[in-house]
């Protein structure tokens, strides 16, 4: 049986929420205040996800790095690993923001795509 | 020496600066040019690689080099000049604007209005007078992130920061993400400077620490920093100093506050309010010299992007307006007064014509606060109300005047935040 | 190895004094320093004042240099290429107690030969100083009390010496003094063994640790720290002039002055200290700043401050400023006390130490090509809009602005970085150009400094200090 305390971002009241359950089951949900917030808490308890950016090396580039980020919200409990993969990463100028920098990172269906330009 | 003539000079390149110069193209201006001291567009948006922009503006959660690349492509089409690595040294009453780039040498540009746009800057250590030494490792929360992101230089390895503003969060996360450790983040406040949404991201998410009512009162370090001295604050934030306990780290990062770089503007004679530290403008962004407009934080220190665009549009349509001879004579002016628990409301006055447009005042309140009533009132007598569940000096509030509750008083604005519904 | 004639230790004002008068003898000299630039300790953390010596202790050596060295500097300044200027002092009274010490001021200081100090009523004082408490009832006023910029004072001084044939070792720890039959041979540093006919411990902060070297241990230096706030150029109270407190039994008290580059300057405190190595500021420090400044300057907006710092004073136990030579340790200069009016004295120091050799058998002539005058670097914001213009299409260097509040030009830097005595640190730039001196403390400039200073001495990003080494400013690269 799993509890969680989540703070709902979706609008600035910030309710904090308590959601039980299991793996992928929710028990119970108190706190929440709107539908938003619902989904929000559901999706937080049940497989928390977050949009990942960070930066990858250039080669031949006028910069030293490009701003990266993951086209999809990344599981929340690989965001470390993805990170291993993202500083192993380099790509090559010119470079064209949602160029793909690392495709289908760790098997997930996401990709990391450039949000600047090197051109 | 150079010299060009224009018709809207928009100095900056950031996200106030594109809006307001889309928009005077919009507006039918002719010759628009953004004058940058970077060596590309985007302002700030650059080093600002985390989501979080275009929430309202685009519906859609982009980065900051995403959401100013939007802006920098429709400036480009529309015909929008641009002078990049050029510094603007000095603005005069009459639009006379002098400014340096390694090209052109000296450059003098001549505009029919000029829009305000350069930003503002971040306070420093020395500002808040934290005692101690004064080793290397002590950065702003913006110079740490322009060295992390713009110049490959990793600030630290075990880090501390200073203000809980969302600058400060946001650096906690990359910092973690980057392998750093971020020992604690330290805010003198009893309540979180910044966004809820940046505390559960980049803290709650990492396990950080947030040490509420606590501030830095010393820092160790000969060569580099390898400490802080952290205090609990009593009621009139004075640290307590039984409860001052050391904190290692080789990294002190502060986020304590943004200043409107209003250097340029105060030499140009414009009328700066004390309190939001920006030129005093009108709904049409319009300063006190007629031919001046400002938009985005160097008018007032925003906390979403989307709002320094939209109102950077207006400051933009109304410079180009200006430029054109077609913004309405102005008969009168109502003074927004903040009233209780009110810091500041933006605009400062409304300029009223013949022809009058709604009005959208943000205002930002003193203190947190729960189910409030905000009203706004005009002699004592309240034209409009609304709810609000949750207040907080972090997050920008705005209300709006419907063109005909502008027209229908004589005399000045209160916006009044109270509890109780 | 190294072979000089004359060994300095010490690059700070009075270290780098004595080498440009030296320099105008034919002679090697060699200068050295612990520190990663020249400027010393003392001579970078003052009240930047060049004193006149009105008040100093009567019938001292310090007096004499203080007096005789004051009216040097309108030629020296313009020599050096030095920012200078007479603003002048005044001492008001605000209460009896201090109404009637003011004749034994005045008196003192015609004793110490400074005889254009003169009585000024309350009506005038204001009239000078319109933020000046206004409860004053009178005061003094000491016109030849003047302000500097002592950074370029002492880089100017190395510089021109540098210019005249001086060497100059940084980085570079003086561990011991040889001597042979009572009479200087060498020094053991962390470079080498410097043979030297002459050694002149010019060490400040260190010169009781060097005396100990030659087996001379009269003295000991116990450091006063002195705190300093730094107000913004736009802050809304200023002063025109110094004004001083009037000193108390226990302390000569804490002024408020503008600098030379338009800021306002207040304190300092005045606190004995164990260590040498303390140079931290503190709450109570800075407090008592604020509470005693207030009395003579009520409207003062300490928030408007933009960095607070603190100097070690190289106070001597027993006090007094000496300059000492020994006959059981020939062809050695000890200087000890030199404090206070350090700054300000060590142009004539520089001079006494000079005739103090050649009265001890020093022999060298005269140097007929020595040139007396260096010009500083090139300063954008101080040209007129068409020689900016020439400037950069000469050198296109001059067109990038990178510090924004004091608009320093890249052009300026690159040149600070490749002088003779290199700035090879941001606060060596810093000192020389006030790049991060503005009130945005180097947060815009900072990093592209960091930049520059990487690419210009062929180092990564990582090896470039703060200052000295082990100040490193980043931990190394993100990718």
């Amino acid at each position: 049986m799993r509890k969680k305390d989540i703070i709902c971002i979706i609008c600035p009241i910030g309710c904090k929420i308590t959601v039980s359950g299991e793996e992928s089951r929710i028990d119970s949900m108190e706190g929440h205040t709107c539908k938003r917030g619902e989904g929000y808490a559901k999706d937080e308890f049940i497989h928390p996800v977050r949009i990942l950016t960070s930066s990858v090396k250039v080669n031949n580039g006028k910069k030293q790095l490009i701003a990266v980020r993951s086209d999809k919200p990344v599981p929340k409990e690989l965001l470390l690993e993805c990170m291993e993969e993202i500083k192993r990463a380099e790509i090559t100028a010119p470079i064209k923001c949602k160029d793909i920098v690392i495709k289908d990172i760790l098997g997930t269906g996401i990709n990391i795509v450039a949000t600047g330009c090197d051109i | 020496m150079l010299d060009i003539k224009c018709d809207v000079a928009v100095i900056g390149g950031g996200p106030a600066g594109l809006a307001a110069a889309i928009a005077a193209k919009k507006e039918g201006a002719d010759r628009v040019l953004i004058i940058e001291r970077d060596s590309s567009l985007g302002g700030i948006l650059q080093q600002c690689i985390h989501p979080g922009f275009g929430l309202t503006y685009y519906n859609e959660e982009l980065t900051g080099p995403e959401y100013a690349g939007r802006f920098i492509d429709e400036a480009d089409k529309l015909g929008v000049e641009v002078m990049l690595n050029s510094m603007v040294l000095e603005i005069s009453p009459e639009g006379r604007i002098v400014c340096v780039n390694s090209e052109n040498g000296m450059t003098c540009v001549d505009s029919r209005s000029v829009v305000l746009a350069m930003g503002c800057r971040e306070r420093t250590r020395g500002n808040i007078m934290i005692p101690g030494t004064r080793p290397s490792g002590i950065y702003t929360a913006g110079s740490a992130q322009r060295l992390i992101n713009r110049q490959n230089g990793m600030v630290g390895r075990k880090v501390v920061i200073l203000g809980s503003g969302d600058i400060g969060m946001i650096m906690a996360r990359r910092l973690t993400l980057e392998g750093a450790k971020v020992a604690a983040v330290i805010e003198i406040m009893d309540f979180l400077a910044g966004l809820t949404r940046n505390k559960v991201q980049c803290l709650d998410d990492f396990e950080i620490p947030l040490m509420l009512s606590h501030t830095v009162t010393g820092i160790v370090g000969h060569e580099r920093i390898t400490g802080v001295y952290a205090a609990e604050v009593d009621n009139d934030k004075k640290p307590v100093k039984e409860t001052e306990q050391f904190i290692e780290c080789d990294t002190l990062l502060l986020s304590v506050g943004l200043i409107p770089e209003n250097e340029l503007s105060r030499g140009s004679g414009v009328q700066i309010c004390p309190i939001t530290n920006g030129p005093v403008v009108n709904q049409y962004m319009q300063t006190s010299i007629p031919a001046f407009f400002a938009g985005g934080n160097v008018v007032h220190v925003n906390d979403l992007v989307d709002n320094v665009s939209t109102e950077s549009m207006i400051a933009g349509a109304s410079a180009a307006k200006f430029a054109m001879s077609t913004l309405p004579e102005f008969k009168s002016e109502i003074i927004m007064q903040p009233g209780e628990n009110v810091r500041y409301i933006s605009p400062h006055k409304i300029a009223v014509a013949d022809a009058i447009d709604d009005v959208k005042l943000y205002f930002r309140v003193k203190t947190p606060g729960s189910d409030v009533k905000i009203t706004v009132s005009c002699n004592g007598k309240i034209i409009l109300g609304k709810k609000a569940a949750k207040v907080n000096p972090g997050e920008m509030e705005h209300v709006m005047l419907k063109a005909s509750d502008i027209a229908a008083v004589a005399g000045n604005f209160v916006i009044d935040v109270v509890k109780g519904a | 190895m190294y072979n000089t004639d004359v060994l300095i230790i010490g690059a700070g004002a009075t270290g780098c004094a004595i080498a440009r008068e030296l320099s105008k003898y034919q002679l090697d000299i060699m200068v050295v320093d612990k520190n990663e630039d020249v400027g010393g300790d003392a001579s970078k953390s003052n009240s930047a004042i060049i004193h006149t010596g009105y008040d100093a202790a009567l019938g001292t050596l310090e007096s004499e240099l203080v007096v005789a060295a004051n009216p040097m500097y309108d030629k020296l300044a313009q020599d050096l290429d030095v920012p200078f200027s007479r603003i002048g002092a005044i001492l008001p009274a605000f209460t009896d107690e201090q109404f009637e010490k003011l004749p034994s001021i005045k008196e003192k200081a015609f004793k110490n030969r400074v005889y254009d100090v003169e009585y000024l009523t309350a009506e005038q004082l204001l009239k000078i100083e319109p933020n000046l408490n206004p409860e004053v009832k009178a005061g003094l006023y000491i016109p030849r009390e003047s302000i500097i910029d002592p950074f370029l004072l002492v880089v100017a001084l190395a510089e021109n010496a540098h210019d005249n044939g001086v060497n100059f070792l940084l980085n570079t720890k003086v561990t011991n003094i040889i001597t042979e039959s009572g009479e200087i041979a060498a020094a053991e540093t962390t470079a080498g063994t410097i043979q030297a006919k002459y050694i002149i411990n010019a060490a400040g902060l260190y010169c009781d640790e060097i005396a100990q070297m030659v087996g001379k241990d009269e003295y000991y230096v116990n450091p006063r720290k002195g705190q300093f706030f730094i107000l913004d150029k736009n802050t809304s109270c200023k002063v025109n002039t110094i004004v001083l407190p009037i000193p108390t039994k226990l302390t000569k008290g804490k002024l408020m002055c503008p600098t030379i580059h338009g800021n306002m300057l207040v304190g300092p405190t005045a606190e004995d200290l164990e260590d040498k190595i303390d140079k931290s500021t503190t709450s109570e420090g800075l407090s008592s700043i604020l509470a005693d400044v207030s009395k003579l300057v009520p409207n003062i907006n300490i928030r408007d401050t933009i960095t607070q710092y603190s100097g070690l004073r190289p106070n001597r136990n027993p006090e007094g400023l000496h300059i000492d030579t020994y006959e059981d340790v020939r062809n050695y200069v000890n200087l000890s006390g030199v404090r206070s009016t350090g700054l300000t004295a060590s142009v004539a120091v520089g001079k006494y130490v000079v005739q103090t050799l050649l009265s001890i058998g020093m022999k060298g002539s005269f140097k007929a090509d020595y040139i007396g005058i260096r010009k500083g670097i090139k300063r954008f914001n101080e040209l007129s809009i068409s020689e900016q213009d020439k400037l950069i299409k000469d050198n296109p260097k001059y067109g990038t602005v990178i510090c924004r509040c004091e608009t320093i030009t890249e052009g300026e830097i690159i040149e600070a970085i490749h002088r003779p005595i290199p700035a090879k640190s941001m606060d060596a730039i810093k000192r020389r150009l006030r790049a991060g001196m503005g009130r945005c403390q180097g947060g815009f400039c900072g990093p592209k400094l960091l930049e520059i200073l990487s690419r210009e001495l062929g180092m990564p990003a990582e090896e470039v200090n703060k200052n000295c080494k082990g100040s490193y400013m980043i931990a190394g690269r993100v990718r």
